[in-house]
């Protein structure tokens, strides 16, 4: 073979398809990337789903929850999950979420158990993350649930209880329909002219006055 | 009011009043601030005298007099700084890209500091092979390069019962554009190679709130990139450094920062931040899920509340739109709240999934004026106004709020974020 000819054909495959992100390339192995251990994967696969897989072994009850929570919850979330300051409020709401102020909790909004224990197992208490014990975790958890109601005083969560607890807005959501809801907006012939009467104003942000004083200059300069 | 918006302004305002005194009302800000001593005849100060080197300033920054450009938060919307957000000051910017340093900020546990030596990415779950890459690793991987808007599905949110915020830096700024390098997804899942059965991905974060969201599989092999750079430089820490997802015209939650772990499999999770988060709560009490797309959206960002008009006369009206469904078709604009629309001129790339600039030049003598934009994209959805919106999703989905925004100009030249109808 010619040497310009072996160089076209080094060319060739140097621009190989998957750099142009061509879809329909066959994947090619770049032998980069080394396979994980089962440890390595295991110190990091915290997530939990609906139907409890990846919940840890374990396991905590309502009264052990309580004083956990007391300790390590309650100062942001409230004694009852009612919320100190911003924080969020984690019990009650219960009926709120078609009203002019829908109050989003474990109790009222939370549609899978596992949508909380895999949130708390990451992430909470927060600035703490990942400090509680799979058997607090579990424990803590069983508590707000306690809160909400929706298991009693003597409960205790495991992998083994976990399919007793029923969340009350588990059929709260659908799929996003936007296209079909929402297809009035697919409309690429908008009115151009005399679309509407004349405008009215019908509410002010300075009114409001919410604002941040951000010092910006804000006045106009015409006179 | 919050530390860093008080130190900026105040050298603004000093700036601006230390010169000429307040005395001279009835000039413009920027007139305030002249000194007869740098204009003609006279020579200034700068023509006569060496200014810094080379290398004095080893990383570059904005003039000194541009010390306002900064992004800011509100503080009264979230309990802590650690997980909130700071908005993109958009009412200073021009052109599409966002400088790195003024990308807004959505944090849940703060800022996580990785050091790029210990950084690692798991892919595992129903592949062949499971596999951990180093940050070296990724960077070894054939690249490309993309530009997209990254936009929350909150930005506008606090808008839906009415004007509230006064600037569009609040009102729209949880808004960047940036371009991205790094690997496409796909090509590290082929990697690992993804079973048949491998339908969702679950993407999480390696900061103290470990932020995970589950990714259909088709974006993930769509467009979806495991980038490491932004315009050039390596991410910014509080965008994610060393590597963050990139998933073009969804939502900012799913764009995963200091990117940890891929594990794939069969169905969606249901994280606290698709289900509590993220969801979009309609009139009725239930709620949208995977709301993924960010729908076609405007925002004219000069003049606008921090930005008002200086001058009688000749006027540039400047703005931003995008959409998460493809391409910006066009844009419109309305002077009279509207009622009547012209077509704006938009100038620079037009991107898949990505921001354009737009202008419409118009002639302005003090006649009160009720500006709105239109975005139109290439699948022909327009941008609904805020009313025909809350029809169909009454007031409390925080999320995807696109409506038309309408900033009411007054005869001095003020503008203020206003509700028509």
């Amino acid at each position: 073979m010619s040497r310009s000819v072996s160089l076209i054909i080094a060319s060739l495959l140097l621009a190989s398809p998957v750099l142009a992100q061509d879809k329909k390339a066959p994947p090619r192995s770049y032998g980069i990337g080394q396979v994980a251990t089962p440890a390595q994967i295991a110190g990091w696969d915290i997530d939990v789903r609906p139907d409890g897989a990846g919940a840890p072994p374990g396991k905590g009850s309502v009264k052990d929850g309580e004083k956990i929570y007391l300790d390590r919850c309650a100062a942001c979330h409230g004694e009852f999950g009612e919320s100190a300051g911003r924080w969020p409020q984690l019990a009650q709401g219960k009926g709120t979420l078609a009203s002019n102020d829908p109050v989003k909790t474990v109790g009222s909004y939370f549609p899978y158990l596992s949508s909380v224990f895999d949130y708390v197992r990451r992430a909470m208490p927060f600035g703490d993350a990942q400090s509680l014990s799979n058997d607090e975790l579990y424990a803590v958890v069983a508590f707000v649930l306690n809160l909400n109601d929706i298991v009693d005083d003597k409960f205790v969560l495991s992998k083994e209880t976990w399919s007793q607890v029923k969340m009350p807005n588990e059929n709260g959501f659908y799929d996003d329909d936007r296209e079909k809801s929402e297809k009035a907006f697919w409309n690429s012939n908008p009115c151009m002219k005399d679309c509407r009467p004349p405008v009215k104003i019908t509410g002010h942000a300075a009114v409001i006055d919410v604002t941040p004083e951000d010092k910006t200059p804000r006045k106009g300069g015409v006179e | 009011m919050t530390e860093s918006n008080d130190d900026t302004r105040t050298s603004r305002r000093r700036f601006l009043t230390g010169a000429a005194g307040l005395a001279a009302a009835g000039a413009t800000g920027a007139a305030r601030a002249e000194n007869p001593k740098n204009l003609p005849p006279n020579v200034a100060g700068w023509s006569k005298t060496l200014g810094d080197g080379v290398a004095v300033r080893p990383y570059g920054h904005p003039s000194q007099f541009e010390k306002g450009v900064i992004r800011r938060d509100v503080q009264w919307l979230t309990a802590s700084r650690e997980s909130s957000v700071s908005f993109t000051p958009l009412h200073e910017l021009d052109g599409i890209i966002t400088p790195n340093g003024l990308c807004f900020e959505r944090h849940h546990s703060g800022i996580a500091e990785v050091n790029p030596d210990d950084y690692r990415l798991i892919i595992h779950g129903l592949v062949d092979k499971p596999l951990i890459f180093t940050l070296d690793d990724i960077k070894r991987l054939p690249r490309v390069n993309r530009i997209y808007f990254l936009e929350c599905a909150a930005n506008s949110g606090m808008e839906w019962r009415g004007a509230q915020l006064n600037g569009c830096q609040y009102t729209h700024g949880m808004i960047h554009t940036v371009q991205y390098t790094g690997v496409p997804l796909k090509l590290l899942l082929d990697q690992a190679g993804v079973k048949t059965n491998g339908k969702w991905l679950l993407v999480e974060g390696g900061d103290a709130s470990g932020l995970d969201r589950s990714l259909p599989m088709a974006k993930a092999l769509d467009d979806c990139l495991v980038a490491y750079r932004q315009n050039g430089e390596m991410l910014r820490p509080e965008q994610g450094y060393p590597v963050r997802l990139v998933v073009p015209g969804w939502q900012g939650n799913i764009w995963i920062k200091w990117l940890r772990r891929i594990e794939v499999g069969d169905k969606p999770w249901y994280t606290r931040e698709e289900t509590a988060k993220y969801t979009d709560l309609m009139e009725n009490g239930k709620a949208r899920k995977f709301t993924f797309v960010m729908d076609a959206k405007s925002v004219i960002t000069s003049p606008s509340p921090q930005m008002p008009v200086k001058r009688k006369g000749f006027q540039v009206i400047s703005g931003l739109a995008w959409s998460g469904r493809g391409k910006i078709k066009r844009v419109d604009v309305s002077l009279d709240g509207g009622r009547n629309w012209r077509t704006a001129r938009i100038d620079g790339p037009v991107l898949d999934k990505c921001c354009v600039r737009f202008y419409a030049e118009a002639e302005w003598n003090g006649e009160p004026w009720l500006l709105q934009s239109r975005a139109m994209d290439e699948t022909g959805y327009t941008q609904p106004s805020k009313d025909a919106l809350r029809k169909i999703r009454g007031v409390n989905s925080i999320y995807h709020n696109n409506g038309i925004q309408t900033w009411a100009l007054k005869a001095n030249g003020e503008v203020e974020n206003v509700e028509v109808g």
